[in-house]
């Protein structure tokens, strides 16, 4: 007992305010109040949250169109698996969940049981046994069962993600500061994947496209029930390579190389994400694999191993720097942009102003050189893995726009100064 | 601040001469009383708790909608690598300490801790590391934008508000270090006769525990972050693979570190639920020599699973299988404590005050936390999981509704003893169901997003996302505005603007700290009890 005898009464504390039953109503009155429109705004939320975004009709693509459902606005579980093993993923979480919450329900049930029942101020009085060796040895070893059971299932799910072996088709796949590139090392083809969703839309300028952030220019291509394997790297800093439907997830680390593997069973266009912070723009190089029938696959195959023919093009082509400039502008965009701006002010303190810029406006190799090597110490990483063609096109475009006057370049002087 | 009466009825010999200890700032500043450094602890916690607080919120007003509207991608990782360390480093750690200090003395029976000086530069350490990590938001390249976690390379990359950080890690690990020296020695040494180990406060014991751990592991973040360091600046290559080193070195080491630190993190949470729970159920505690070895058994596992941060690295098959396993193991030991505490109140006699209300907060949304981390053990299913909302939702449940919600249930148990004021019932209560719910509101659709497919520490994400998300934020700043009803009950208690409490206001506890006059005078067993 304490020295008053019980414990504290909350009427009591109260009573030391004059007005304690008019101040019980109002407070009853804001709570109810309060209440009601926590409700009616989380009901009101979604369709607000919707409001902002177009659900209008899908802009015309060259993409198939997706075999998944239409993404619930509220989605709550796994997305549909495609392979098998995504398969078994989704069983062994439905299984583990489950039993988690048959766990929960049963002990909080003794809980709430005991709290119901158990009470002081329903009388009951407390009893005082303190230990029991047979029970704690129970509630050890059932749990551990338990364990086991779920272990089990777990187990044979690793060995078969772990088998890489015999693969119908092997990629190659490096993560770059922000983007993916692709190779089919035994076709000899290779393409970078960009994410395409226009800045406009990720500053509220333009209406959000349903595929938004999710979207890119040259997606991986797959034929349909091939066993892929995957050979993951990353050219600057740790990347993740996920695709939710398949059941991927492999990290991409500079200098190593990990492997994992995917049989999608069903035609269609699987979206996913980077999985590692990478720098600003992590949330922003997305991942969509398309799975074509194994006669549209060889195709495109054939399509893509021309295309890397015809574009050992002729270097020493003389362009117009006008439609240089053209082109560059595409590239400044999908490449430049994000950090130098689309109206090529940068932002001060962390990237610097393409316009008006003395590198910009002077002699060409200053400027080729930090394309091509980047500025060690800085943000600026290196573009070596673009084109001549693409360098040449997108240095024309800075020395173009914004009124810069600065001299133009062609696809050679790049070529002449790699590797120096 | 709150004055602490010096007791004069306590016997001065002219041996025992006793300085007459300063007033105002000199006060907190060259205090070695254990009341006065839990003070210091618990308001700067606090204060740190807000500062991180106001950066999730900024994260969540970010997150409200799909677009950038609020700030730019760099900084909204800063602000993700920032709500981290200062919540982890400035919010829950120097709490657990603050109640460390506070209540280790008393409830063994000793006048103060072993190491009295040590104890105030341990403390006096950290706002000047608080310093730091505020700084870097203000220093050329922002705040640090690699996450908590740091990993190379791309830490590597990371402008000088880095090196500040690093700098900042090494000065809270020194104080992390020397607190925990000074808390096994002052419970191995000076118990009152008679207080066997076996009859310790389980809070005690949770501490003893943890000071091993944070001996063991916190030298280890600080080597990770040297070798962080001296790559950065010294031409070092331990993660770099053209100079023969390895990016996954650093995790393997940093989660070395890491694993450990999040049972470092809940383990004086356990003690806390274990002292609150027998209180309110009237009971002793079900199965204390059980409590003592499952709390023993979590912090010896819980150095052998730290890959399970690396599933997605690529691990040997035979790597994975045992870090599976090992961690699926946790389980066990953990799920004994949670039947423990459901047994304590089994025919109990059971009231509701504000702090048994935050301990069954606790129990009910820590051990949901503990399933999603069960879940998250599954080494195929975390191939799904890792890096999304899933695993933000995990570590929140279990530091928030874990950590966070014991050390509120502390603060209403203990602060009449502290300040001798009883905190208001309603006020505790309105704290306890709005932080309950709106915790709820922010972070249960993590699970569904993380799911579905939307990865961690983006700023902008997929249209699918946008309702859960909104939802989640407006739950945030609702819990956020909840902690405001906390400060003002505590204010309220430190200015004496409520009941008086007497010696023990909970008619079922037991330990040594309520037979002490309330609030505890400023030295107490100067002279030590006989435990019985």
């Amino acid at each position: 007992m304490n020295d008053r005898g019980r414990t504290l009464d909350v009427t009591e504390a109260c009573s030391i305010y004059p007005t304690a039953s008019r101040l019980r109503a109002l407070v009853g009155l804001a709570k109810r109040t309060a209440m009601s429109a926590t409700v009616a705004l989380l009901c009101a939320l979604p369709q607000l949250a919707l409001a902002q975004t177009q659900q209008g009709p899908t802009a015309p693509s060259s993409l198939a169109p997706s075999s998944l459902p239409v993404p619930s606005s509220m989605p709550y579980n796994l997305q549909d698996p495609v392979t098998p093993v995504a398969r078994e993923m989704y069983a062994l979480h439905n299984y583990i969940m489950w039993i988690c919450v048959a766990i929960f329900i049963g002990v909080f049930g003794v809980m709430g049981w005991a709290l119901y029942k158990h009470r002081r101020s329903v009388g009951h009085q407390a009893a005082h046994f303190h230990e029991n060796t047979v029970v704690e040895v129970v509630w050890t070893v059932i749990p551990f069962l338990i364990l086991l059971f779920m272990a089990w299932p777990a187990t044979k799910t690793v060995l078969q993600m772990k088998d890489t072996s015999n693969p119908d088709l092997t990629i190659k796949i490096t993560g770059y500061q922000w983007k993916w590139n692709y190779d089919y090392l035994h076709d000899g083809f290779s393409f970078y994947s960009t994410l395409t969703t226009p800045l406009a839309q990720r500053e509220n300028r333009e209406p959000k496209g349903p595929n938004y952030l999710l979207e890119v220019d040259n997606p991986m291509v797959v034929p349909q029930n091939a066993k892929v394997r995957l050979l993951i790297t990353a050219n600057d800093v740790i990347h993740s390579w996920w695709i939710p439907a398949f059941g991927v997830k492999q990290d991409a680390i500079p200098g190593f190389v990990r492997d994992s593997w995917f049989k999608a069973e069903k035609v269609g266009v699987y979206r996913g994400q980077c999985a590692e912070l990478c720098g600003k723009e992590h949330g922003f190089m997305p991942i969509v694999v398309e799975v074509k029938s194994p006669e549209d696959y060889k195709s495109w195959a054939a399509q893509q191993k021309q295309k890397n023919a015809t574009a050992g093009e002729d270097v020493n082509k003389q362009w117009d720097p006008g439609q240089l400039a053209t082109m560059g502008e595409k590239v400044y965009m999908s490449n430049c942009a994000a950090c130098h701006q689309a109206n090529g002010q940068g932002v001060p303190g962390a990237f610097p102003a393409l316009a008006g810029d003395k590198v910009v406006n002077g002699p060409p190799a200053d400027q080729i050189h930090t394309v091509l090597n980047g500025r060690p110490g800085t943000a600026m990483p290196s573009w070596k893995q673009l084109s001549d063609t693409d360098i040449a096109a997108v240095i024309d475009y800075t020395r173009s726009a914004w009124g810069n006057k600065g001299e133009p370049v062609q696809p050679k002087d790049i070529k002449a100064a790699r590797g120096s | 601040m709150s004055s602490i009466p010096h007791d004069h009825a306590a016997p001065h010999d002219a041996a025992h001469e006793h300085a007459h200890h300063p007033t105002g700032i000199m006060r907190w500043i060259t205090t070695t009383n254990h009341k006065d450094i839990g003070t210091l602890y618990l308001w700067f916690s606090f204060t740190m708790f807000l500062v991180g607080g106001v950066m999730a919120l900024t994260i969540r007003a970010e997150l409200f909608q799909p677009g950038m509207q609020i700030v730019e991608p760099e900084f909204f990782n800063s602000l993700t690598t920032m709500h981290g360390l200062i919540m982890i480093f400035g919010a829950i750690m120097p709490a657990a300490v603050g109640f460390a200090n506070w209540n280790i003395p008393m409830m063994i029976g000793a006048p103060d801790m072993a190491f009295a000086r040590m104890n105030n530069w341990s403390f006096w350490l950290l706002p000047p590391a608080a310093f730091l990590l505020v700084l870097t938001f203000f220093m050329p390249g922002g705040a640090p934008g690699s996450g908590w976690t740091m990993y190379a390379p791309l830490s590597v990359q990371q402008g000088m508000g880095m090196d500040l950080t690093i700098f900042a890690i090494h000065i809270m690990g020194a104080s992390s270090i020397m607190g925990s020296i000074n808390i096994i020695t002052t419970i191995l040494n000076l118990r009152a006769p008679g207080m066997t180990l076996m009859k310790l406060p389980l809070f005690c014991w949770t501490w003893l525990i943890t000071a091993y751990l944070l001996i063991a592991v916190m030298p280890v973040l600080a080597g990770s972050v040297t070798m962080l360091l001296t790559d950065r600046h010294f031409g070092t290559t331990f993660f770099n693979a053209a100079g023969g080193g390895d990016p996954v070195l650093f995790q393997h080491i940093f989660w070395f570190f890491g694993h450990p630190e999040v049972y470092i993190l809940i383990l004086p949470a356990f003690g806390i639920i274990s002292q609150i729970i027998p209180t309110f159920s009237r009971k002793p505690l079900f199965g204390y020599a059980s409590m003592v070895y499952a709390v023993a058994a979590i912090a010896i596992l819980s150095f052998i699973v730290w890959a399970h941060h690396m599933f997605t690295t690529g691990l040997p098959t035979a790597g994975l299988l045992f870090y599976m396993y090992a961690t699926m193991l946790i389980a066990v030991p953990t799920g004994v404590k949670v039947f423990n505490w459901v047994a304590t109140m089994w025919k109990g006699s059971i009231s509701f005050e504000t702090p048994f209300l935050f301990a069954l907060g606790f129990l009910f949304l820590f051990t949901l936390g503990g399933f999603t981390g069960l879940v998250l053990a599954i080494m195929p299913v975390d191939i799904h999981l890792q890096d999304t909302y899933y695993v933000v939702a995990h570590f929140h449940y279990v530091m928030v509704a874990g950590s966070l919600f014991a050390f509120f249930g502390g603060t209403y148990y203990w602060i009449p003893k502290y300040t001798g004021t009883m905190y208001n019932e309603r006020l505790g209560k309105w704290h306890f169901w709005l932080s309950f719910i709106t915790f709820n509101i922010t972070f249960f659709p993590m699970h569904f997003v993380g799911l579905a497919g939307m990865p961690r520490r983006i700023p902008d994400y997929a249209q699918q996302f946008a309702d859960w998300n909104a939802i989640e934020s407006i739950g945030a700043f609702g819990f956020g505005l909840s902690q405001l009803i906390f400060l003002y009950a505590v204010l309220k208690c430190i200015r004496h603007d409520g009941e008086k409490a007497p010696a023990k206001p909970w008619d079922g506890a037991q330990t040594l700290e309520w037979t002490l006059p309330s609030p505890a005078p400023y030295h107490t067993f100067e002279t030590p009890p006989e435990v019985k």
